[in-house]
């Protein structure tokens, strides 16, 4: 067993865990922060997809020991005071979802998209989520969605959504 | 999927990660994870231990000297496509990093561990052998520099030694009135090469071709340099015309990898296209 301390939406956890224990089963057993979740399991689908120091991560890539001393944020963490992040209010004003499991990837994803490109094409935007895959084909509105946060992040919020 | 059960290490300097590997027979090296935990997950690899060199902070990061950059193994391939450095001295290799799967796992990926692992659908390999890149490695007895030419031996397979670590990568700064492409057919699934062209052309003052560089990922098991159409370019006015014939005429992939998505003739047939397509590209930016 390997000992870690990670800080995960603002909390800091420590356990010790097995090196083998995936990033995304740390997360979602250890914890149970449930909101990520497990796809495809192969690097591809990005359902697993959260911040690690900052960046987009695919949390089923990495071990839970290689994240020992770093600041994580989850689905669980966009949210401030009740209020939903702006992606997580367009993905709703604009429908970007239908069953809703690449939902919290996708939003991780397009918060990374925006951080990094404020005012995304629509090229910008299918290019930059394409590691995250909606098995309902719902990609019309989420770039929608995407398209709208970004408005309202310009509008309301210029340091982003975190 | 859970990778079988290993021992972990943690090396906080090059110097720490030689020792473990000396201690730990069949030890494997984890920088960003993308090559290797995948294939741990599916049981196709097994170590008994891994030794994390991802926060050696002395192996990652781009550095100028003397019309060569230096690219630290643990630079990942967001870092590559990003900087300033990059961008302008070797702008092929921030094409062609910036072309790897998505974002997420770009921000993971490192250049060390793309090169040592080698696959044949990676789009780096290509892009360092194009560029003549040399291979630095450290190991117990001291440090050794490889060529890209003799570093990808087979399948999977490079000249890396089980004890030893690849440190760095060194490529020349491009020079003015030289242009570069890097252009791939991708699976669409993986994102992989299927196949992927690494041009380089070099104009002379008379707007000849003074030199140039072609090859590719995807097409066989390990990256092929088209040296017999480069050779045909050589001196020649690149108009495209010239580029159509001598592509035509002189490349000929003796040995090509075929699979359930792409059939080796096929793969042969799409280096031809896009050999064109990037060699022309490439003139164009030299031009420019």
């Amino acid at each position: 067993m390997t000992h870690i301390s990670v800080e995960v939406n603002g909390k800091t956890y420590e356990r010790d865990v097995d090196p083998r224990l995936l990033l995304v089963h740390f997360l979602r057993e250890e914890l149970e922060l449930t909101g990520t979740n497990i796809g495809c399991e192969t690097s591809l689908c990005g359902a697993c997809t959260i911040h690690m120091d900052g960046k987009t991560v695919k949390s089923c890539t990495q071990l839970a020991v290689q994240a020992d001393g770093s600041s994580i944020t989850t689905i669980e963490g966009l949210s401030t005071d009740g209020k939903l992040h702006p992606l997580q209010e367009a993905f709703w004003e604009k429908h970007g979802l239908q069953c809703g499991y690449c939902t919290p990837g996708m939003i991780m994803a397009a918060c990374g998209l925006l951080e990094d490109n404020p005012d995304p094409s629509e090229q910008q935007i299918r290019h930059g989520l394409k590691g995250n895959l909606c098995r309902c084909t719902g990609y019309h509105n989420i770039v929608k969605a995407v398209q709208y946060a970004a408005e309202l992040m310009r509008a309301g919020n210029p340091e982003g959504g975190k | 999927m859970y990778p079988a059960r290993f021992e972990y290490y943690r090396a906080n300097t090059l110097q720490e990660a030689i020792h473990l590997l000396q201690q730990h027979s069949g030890a494997k090296l984890l920088a960003g994870g993308h090559s290797l935990i995948p294939i741990m997950k599916l049981r196709l690899a097994q170590p008994p231990v891994l030794i994390d060199i991802g926060r050696i902070s002395e192996l990652s990061g781009v550095m100028k000297t003397d019309g060569r950059l230096r690219i630290g193994s643990l630079t990942t391939h967001a870092m590559l496509a990003a900087s300033e450095a990059v961008k302008k001295h070797c702008p092929i290799l921030a094409e062609a990093a910036g072309q790897i799967a998505d974002p997420a796992v770009r921000n993971k990926g490192t250049i060390g561990g793309n090169l040592a692992h080698a696959d044949p659908g990676s789009d780096l390999p290509a892009v360092t052998l194009a560029l003549d890149g040399v291979i630095h490695i450290t190991g117990r007895d001291g440090d050794r520099q490889v060529n890209a030419s003799d570093f990808f031996l087979d399948l999977l397979t490079t000249d890396l030694k089980p004890e030893e670590v690849l440190t760095a990568v060194e490529l020349p700064a491009l020079e003015e009135r030289t242009g570069s492409c890097y252009l791939k057919f991708e699976h669409p699934a993986s994102g992989y090469a299927v196949c992927g062209a690494a041009a380089i052309v070099a104009l002379g003052g008379d707007e000849s071709c003074e030199r140039a560089g072609l090859c590719f990922n995807g097409v066989t098991a390990t990256p092929y340099r088209a040296s017999a159409v480069t050779e045909a370019l050589a001196g020649q006015n690149l108009e495209d015309a010239t580029i159509d014939q001598a592509v035509t005429e002189h490349l000929s992939i003796d040995d090509p990898m075929g699979d359930t998505y792409a059939s080796g003739p096929y793969r042969v047939e799409l280096a031809k296209v896009y050999s064109k397509r990037a060699l022309k590209t490439a003139r164009d930016r030299a031009r420019s």
